[in-house]
C-alpha cells in the first residue's frame, strides 16, 4: 500500500493547479478519496467525527442489492429458457446467460451516470458525490431485460441532469433518480417498454441460451392480470403453468430483472436494517399500507378490476411492491425526513402502489408511480410535521405572556 | 423532593484515557504563564486595562468590555503581564501574565452579603465571574440590563472523560448557599440547579434541585433549561455552572476571587490521566508536566472535551470553561487503505455499520473527519442526538438560508453551539453544525439587538 500511496502522491502535482491535467482533479480526488481515507483533520468543532461517510452508506447499499442482482442474472437466463421450452436448465450455463445480458446495462448506466457527475463535479470544483454508486446498479434493476441499450443511456441521462445536477446534486433532488429513469423510458417509449415482449431476453448471447420465436409471448403476472378477463384469476408461467404465490416469493418469474424475487429484497432489507442505514419506519409503513389497501381491494373484488382478486399478501409478493418498499421508498433524500412524517409516507407509498395497480388497468405496475408521488408530497408531509412544533412553541409562548 | 428527569435521547462517548474520580488533584511544581483570551467569552468586546511590564495582582482587572466597563476579566495568577498579544486588525487574542513573587496581594472584598442587586451585579462583573455566565438567546454573557426569567445552573459534565462537577464543590455548600442568595437577587423567577442521578450534592437552599440522567448532553445548562422551562422568544435565562456559582459565593463568604480550578487530564494518548489543579488559564506544558506527549505520531492537544474543545499548540494554554485536558491521535500522518470498506472493530461510529457496534469497548479516535464534507443526505441522525423539543435538521436548515423568522419559529432561541456538538459528531455529512449555529446567534444578535 505504501508504494500506491507514493504513486499517487507523485501523481497528485499534475492535476492541482496550474497542472497539465488540471481539469481532471475531481476525477483524481475522487479516486484518490475512493482508496485512501483522507487524512484531513477536523478545523473547527468537533475534534473526533463518525466514522460513518456516505461512502460507507453507499456502499452498504450497493451490497445490499447484490442479492437482487446476481438472483436477477440467474432469473434471465431461466426465463430465457423456459420460454424456450427446454427441459433441462443447468445452473452455471444459465446464469452467465443473464451476466452476459445484464453486465452491457450495468456498464451504461454506470458511464453515462458517472460520467455526467464527473463532468459536473469538475465544473463546480467539487468532490464527487457517491449517490450515483446505487442509482447505477438500481437502473439496470428495475428496468425490462429487453430496453434497448441507447434508450436507456438516454433515459440514465435525462434522469441524471434534469432530476438531480439541475437542483444541485446528491442530496438536493426532489425525485429517485433511478425512478425517474425508470418513468421516463416507460412514457417516452411506452410502445417499447410494455407488452408482452420486453420482459424476457430473447436472443442467444455467445452461444449460450435459446433464440426465442417471433410469436413468442411472455407476459409478467400483473400484465396477465390487467388484461384479465373471467372470474377466475390464475396467473401462468412462461410454459402456463399457475404461478403459487411460494413461486412468486422466490421469484422465478418473469418481470424486471431485480424485482421478481421477494426472497432476495428480504435478503437486502435484513442488511439494511441491521446497519440502520434505511428507514424501518418508512418499510414498514409502506407494507402495512399495501397490506391494507390490498384488502381493501380483495374485499371488494370485482371483474372489472381484476387485481382485486389478488390476496393483500400477493400484492407484496409480485411485481416491484417489494422492492419498492425496501430499495425506492427509503431513499433518504427523497422520503420524508421527519419521525412522524416517514410513517405518513410510507402509508401514502403503500395504499397509492396498490391503488393504481388495482384501479387502473392502464398501468399494470403502481409502485414506480407511487414513490415518485409520495416523493413530490414528501416536503408537503414534512412542513406539516415541522409545523406542529412551531405550533407547539407559539402555544407555549401565549401561555407564558398570559399568565 | 428532587424532580428526575429522564432524557431517552444523547449518547457517552466510550473514549480510552478516562481520569479516575478518586485521583487527588495535585499543584505542579511551576506555573511558567497564565493567559486571559477575550476569545473564550462570547460576546465581550475587550478594552485593555494594563500594559506590558505592569505587575498585577491575582484578581486584578486585566481587561475591560466595552460595552459596560463595569465587566472585567481578572487576573488568573498575580504577576507580570508578559505579553499583549494581537492578531489581524489589531485584535487582542490573549493576555499572557508570569506569575512572579513580588506580585501584590490578591484582589479582596468585604464578606457579607449586599441586597442591593446593582451592587451584587457591580462584585460580579468586577471579579470577572459575570463573563464566565452565559444568557440565551445568543449564548454569549449576560448583557448589563439582563432580568433574566431563571437561572439554571448544571452541576454535572457529561462530555466525554468529564470529571463530576459535583465532586468538585463537595465542600463548599457554604458558597453555594451564598451564591443563590446573591444570583437570587438578579432573577424574579427560579434558580435551578441540576445533578446526575444518584449525585450526592445536598439540596442548596433557595434553588430548585433537578436531577437528570447522565446522558450526554444532559449536563448542557440550556439542554436542562429546554426540559425544565424553555426559553420563549422576548425572555432571558442564564446559565452557568455549580463551579462558577461557587465562585460567586465566595466573593461574599471569603471575599476572595477564586480564579483556581481542577483540571483533568485525560484521553487515549494521555500516559498517565491525572488532576491538577491550577490557576485558570494555565499554560499546557505546566498541566501536562511528567506527561511525554512526544511520540512516533502526531499528537492533537485539546482544551476541553472532543466535542467542544478546542485545540490547542504545545506553548498553548488552558482556555475557558474547560476544566480539561484531552489528548488524542491527529490522524493526519495515518493513509487507511479503503476505510470506507473496513470491518476493523476499532471504527468508532453511532451507526451499525461498523462492527464495532457489537460489545462495549473503549475507543482511541483520532481527528480526522472520517470522509468528505456532503449535502445533508440521511435523515433523523441529529434527532436522536438533540434531547430539546425542537426539530435540529429544519433550524440547520433555516439557519443556512439565513431565513431569521423560520430560525424564530423553530427556536434559535433556545440553543447554543454546544447542544449540536453531538450530532455534529455522528453527521456523516460531516457539516459544521456548531460553526454554523454560533454564526447564526452572532447573526441574529447582530440584526435584532443592533
Amino acid at each position: 500500500m505504501q508504494s500506491l500511496r507514493k504513486y499517487l502522491d507523485s501523481l497528485r502535482p499534475h492535476f492541482q493547479e496550474g497542472g497539465k491535467l488540471h481539469n481532471f482533479e475531481s476525477v483524481f480526488d475522487g479516486f484518490e478519496t475512493f482508496l485512501f481515507t483522507p487524512s484531513s483533520t477536523s478545523q473547527s468543532g468537533v475534534n473526533i467525527h463518525d466514522a460513518l461517510d456516505s461512502k460507507r452508506i453507499m456502499i452498504i447499499v450497493v451490497v445490499s442489492l447484490l442479492p437482487c442482482l446476481l438472483f436477477g442474472m440467474y432469473n434471465t437466463g431461466y426465463q430465457n429458457a423456459v420460454a424456450a421450452g427446454a427441459s433441462t436448465i443447468p445452473f452455471w450455463p444459465t446464469f452467465f446467460y443473464g451476466f452476459f445480458a445484464v453486465l452491457p446495462r450495468i456498464i451504461v448506466a454506470y458511464v453515462v451516470g458517472l460520467g455526467i457527475e464527473f463532468t459536473v463535479a469538475q465544473m463546480r470544483h467539487e468532490e464527487i458525490q457517491e449517490g450515483f454508486l446505487v442509482t447505477g446498479i438500481l437502473i439496470p434493476l428495475i428496468c425490462p431485460i429487453e430496453t434497448p441499450l441507447w434508450m436507456l443511456a438516454v433515459a440514465t441521462a435525462f434522469s441524471v441532469i434534469f432530476v438531480k445536477e439541475v437542483f444541485g446534486g446528491t442530496g438536493y433532488n426532489v425525485f429517485n433518480v433511478a425512478l425517474v429513469t425508470r418513468a421516463f423510458l416507460f412514457f417516452a417509449y411506452p410502445a417499447q417498454m410494455s407488452g408482452d415482449k420486453v420482459f424476457v431476453a430473447s436472443g442467444k448471447i455467445f452461444g449460450l441460451g435459446y433464440d426465442l420465436p417471433d410469436t413468442f409471448t411472455g407476459a409478467t403476472p400483473l400484465g396477465q392480470i390487467a388484461t384479465f378477463a373471467g372470474d377466475r384469476l390464475e396467473v401462468l408461467n412462461l410454459q402456463d403453468k399457475v404461478i403459487s404465490t411460494w413461486d412468486a416469493f422466490l421469484g422465478l418469474i418473469p418481470g424486471s430483472m431485480g424485482e421478481t424475487s421477494t426472497l432476495c429484497v428480504l435478503i437486502g432489507a435484513v442488511i439494511l436494517l441491521a446497519t440502520g442505514i434505511a428507514s424501518w419506519r418508512i418499510m414498514l409503513s409502506v407494507i402495512v399500507g399495501g397490506l391494507a389497501m390490498g384488502w381493501i381491494a380483495n374485499i371488494f373484488q370485482t371483474p372489472t378490476y381484476p387485481g382485486s382478486f389478488l390476496s393483500p399478501l400477493d400484492q407484496l409478493l409480485y411485481g416491484g411492491f417489494a422492492f419498492a418498499a425496501v430499495f425506492m421508498a427509503t431513499d433518504p433524500v427523497t422520503a420524508a425526513r421527519t419521525g412522524t412524517g416517514k410513517y405518513i409516507y410510507g402509508l401514502l407509498v403503500g395504499v397509492v402502489a396498490v391503488l393504481i395497480r388495482v384501479y387502473n388497468n392502464g398501468y399494470p405496475e403502481g409502485a414506480m408511480l407511487a414513490v415518485l408521488l409520495a416523493n413530490a408530497l414528501a416536503p408537503l408531509i414534512d412542513y406539516c410535521v415541522v409545523q406542529a412544533n412551531v405550533s407547539r412553541r407559539m402555544a407555549r409562548m401565549k401561555k407564558r405572556v398570559n399568565s | 423532593m428532587r424532580k428526575t428527569y429522564k432524557l431517552r435521547k444523547g449518547l457517552n462517548l466510550s473514549l480510552e484515557g478516562a481520569v479516575d474520580p478518586g485521583t487527588p488533584a495535585v499543584s505542579p511544581d511551576h506555573i511558567s504563564a497564565v493567559a486571559m483570551v477575550p476569545d473564550d467569552y462570547p460576546g465581550f468586546l475587550p478594552k485593555l486595562d494594563v500594559k506590558e511590564g505592569d505587575i498585577v495582582a491575582q484578581g486584578a482587572p486585566l481587561m475591560h468590555h466595552k460595552a459596560d466597563e463595569e465587566v472585567k476579566l481578572v487576573a488568573p495568577a498575580g504577576g507580570v503581564v508578559r505579553a499583549v498579544v494581537r492578531g489581524p486588525r489589531r485584535k487582542i487574542e490573549r493576555v499572557v501574565v508570569e506569575p512572579v513573587s513580588e506580585a501584590p496581594s490578591a484582589v479582596r472584598f468585604e464578606a457579607g452579603t449586599p441586597t442591593d442587586p446593582a451592587e451584587i451585579a457591580g462584585r460580579i462583573k468586577a471579579s470577572g465571574l459575570w463573563a464566565q455566565m452565559r444568557r440565551r438567546p445568543y449564548d454569549v454573557i449576560p448583557f448589563p440590563g439582563d432580568r433574566p426569567r431563571d437561572i439554571f445552573i448544571t452541576a454535572m459534565d457529561t462530555a466525554p472523560l468529564a470529571q463530576n462537577l459535583d465532586t468538585l464543590v463537595a465542600d463548599r455548600k457554604e458558597d453555594l448557599d451564598a451564591g443563590v442568595k446573591a444570583l437570587g437577587k438578579l432573577t424574579d423567577g427560579k434558580i435551578y440547579i441540576s445533578v446526575a442521578t444518584g449525585s450526592t450534592l445536598p439540596d442548596i437552599e433557595e434553588a430548585e434541585m433537578a436531577e437528570f440522567t447522565p446522558l450526554h448532553p444532559a449536563g448542557n445548562a440550556g439542554v436542562q433549561a429546554a426540559n425544565i422551562a424553555p426559553v420563549n422568544k422576548g425572555e432571558i435565562i442564564w446559565t452557568l455552572d455549580i463551579v462558577t456559582l461557587a465562585r460567586i459565593g465566595a466573593l461574599y463568604t471569603k471575599g476572595i476571587v477564586d480564579t483556581e480550578c481542577t483540571v483533568a487530564v485525560t484521553g487515549p494518548e494521555a500516559s498517565s490521566p491525572k488532576r491538577v489543579r491550577v490557576p485558570e488559564g494555565t499554560a499546557v506544558k505546566d498541566i501536562l508536566a511528567g506527561m511525554s506527549v512526544t511520540s512516533d505520531h502526531h499528537v492533537r492537544i485539546i482544551s476541553g472535551n472532543v466535542l467542544t474543545g478546542i485545540p490547542v499548540p504545545e506553548d498553548g494554554f488552558l482556555r475557558f470553561p474547560y476544566r480539561q485536558i484531552t489528548l488524542i491521535a491527529e490522524g493526519d500522518d495515518r493513509h487507511e487503505f479503503m476505510g470506507w470498506a473496513s470491518m476493523s472493530p476499532d471504527k468508532m461510529s453511532v451507526s451499525r455499520a461498523f462492527l464495532s457496534k457489537i460489545g462495549g469497548r473503549k475507543f482511541s479516535p483520532d481527528a480526522r473527519l472520517n470522509g468528505g464534507r456532503r449535502a445533508m443526505i440521511m435523515s433523523g441522525v441529529y434527532d436522536d442526538l438533540v434531547p430539546m423539543d425542537i426539530m435540529p435538521e429544519y433550524l440547520i436548515k433555516a439557519i443556512l438560508a439565513r431565513d431569521i423568522d423560520r430560525m424564530e419559529a423553530l427556536g434559535i432561541y433556545e440553543v447554543a453551539p454546544e447542544d449540536f456538538a453531538l450530532a455534529e459528531y455522528a453527521d456523516p455529512s460531516k457539516l459544521e453544525l456548531q460553526k454554523i449555529v454560533r454564526e447564526a446567534l452572532d447573526y441574529l444578535r447582530g440584526e435584532i439587538e443592533a
